[in-house]
Formats: C-alpha cells, sequence, structure tokens
C-alpha cells in the first residue's frame, strides 16, 4: 500500500450530519392521538412496522407513547398489521 | 359518585342500513346516559374503509364516544359489545388530563389532526388551481 492511499484512509469525512431531535418534546406536544393515521404513518415504515427510535430521534418516553398509539390503531383498523407498499 | 371521562370507539358492520346504524348507536348512547353517565362528545365517521378485513368485511361504521361515567359502568358497556353482533371491533381508553385537553383543543379547531390538515392543504391547493385557470 502506497502512502498515498493511508492518507485518504485516515482523513475523517466531512459529513455534517443534522443532529436529531424528539419532535414532542420540541413542540411540547402531550398527547399522541392513536386516530390521527396521516400522522401515525411518519413513524411507520412501508411495511408497516414501527420505526426505531434511532432512525426517528423520539425520545424513549414518546417512542412507548408512539407505540401504543400505533398499536391502538392497528386493533381498530385504521394502520395494517402488515403491509406492502404502505407509503 | 365519581365519574371519569372515558372515549371509545366502536366499528358496526358494513350490512347494517344507515337507519339501523344510527339506531344502535342511539341504544349505546341511551345506555350511557342511563347508567348515570354524561355525553361529553360524539362523532360519527361515517362508512370507513378498513386496513384489513374483520370479519370478512372490508368497510365498517366508525362511532367515537367520548362519555363521562363510573368505573363500574364500564365492565357491563364492555360486555354489551361483546354480545352485540353488530359490533366488529371496540376499543374504550381512560383519558388522563392531557388527552381531555388535547381532545378539547381538537374539537375547538386548535389543533388539527394530519389527515384534516392534509385535506385542507388539498383544497387549497385545489383553490390555487381553480384560480390560475381563470
Amino acid at each position: 500500500m502506497s502512502k498515498e492511499t493511508n492518507f485518504i484512509f485516515n482523513q475523517t469525512p466531512q459529513v455534517v450530519q443534522k443532529k436529531k431531535y424528539c419532535r414532542f418534546k420540541k413542540h411540547g406536544i402531550k398527547h399522541i392521538d392513536y386516530k390521527d393515521k396521516d400522522f401515525l404513518l411518519k413513524f411507520i415504515n412501508e411495511q408497516g412496522k414501527i420505526l426505531p427510535r434511532r432512525i426517528t430521534g423520539t425520545s424513549l418516553k414518546f417512542q412507548r407513547k408512539i407505540s401504543v398509539a400505533v398499536k391502538r390503531a392497528r386493533h381498530l383498523s385504521l394502520l395494517p398489521f402488515v403491509a406492502d407498499g404502505l407509503k | 359518585m365519581s365519574l371519569k371521562q372515558y372515549e371509545t370507539v366502536i366499528i358496526l358492520t358494513p350490512v347494517l342500513s344507515e337507519q339501523q346504524m344510527k339506531d344502535a348507536v342511539a341504544g349505546y348512547r341511551g345506555l350511557i346516559t342511563d347508567n348515570g353517565g354524561e355525553i361529553v362528545h360524539e362523532e360519527n365517521w361515517g362508512l370507513t374503509k378498513l386496513a384489513y378485513p374483520i370479519d370478512k368485511k372490508g368497510t365498517g361504521f366508525y362511532h367515537l364516544f367520548e362519555f363521562k361515567a363510573s368505573p363500574e359502568f364500564i365492565k357491563a358497556w364492555e360486555l354489551t359489545f361483546r354480545r352485540d353482533e353488530r359490533i366488529m371491533r371496540y376499543l374504550t381508553l381512560s383519558l388522563d388530563r392531557w388527552a381531555i385537553e388535547f381532545n378539547l383543543k381538537k374539537r375547538s379547531g386548535e389543533i388539527k389532526s394530519s389527515s384534516t390538515a392534509k385535506e385542507k392543504k388539498a383544497a387549497n391547493n385545489a383553490v390555487v388551481e381553480l384560480d390560475e385557470e381563470d
């Protein structure tokens, strides 16, 4: 391996990532409505699975509330349990 | 007797006629008031498409009750749902103070659900398009 390639490998990537934040904490939202399915769609993937908070940035407190809300919506057939191409 | 605030959503089978559905809902409304409860709010979502079939039906009449009742009443309330063949699904929640506040704000139009906001946006876009046509 030449010296030049080593130099490239040692460089840190210059990608500045935007810091994730919890949208509920930021906007002071206290209650998550399980009947609002378009809102809950933001927290599930296209298969209908609940997205992890490492992706959405939601705090643990509200992730638990989202998870309950999505499950309630599923029970009432507002959201599917399994889907293909939801978005 | 202390009253707690609850919220119930029921899904009625689509085989009912509009009138039968209204009769069923009126019956449940009566059940709340007869047992010392008090109706706070009601919403009828009409015939709505389900996300997945329930009892081999693709649609259902959704109805939402928000009411005050004694905790002892809820057991009997849910038992009637289980006995009633017209009801495909139900969900009862006791509301905490944030939920009550949220529902009040939603009714006064202070908070809009994403669904209604979306519709409004779509309506606005439609208006803009119409203007452009003129």
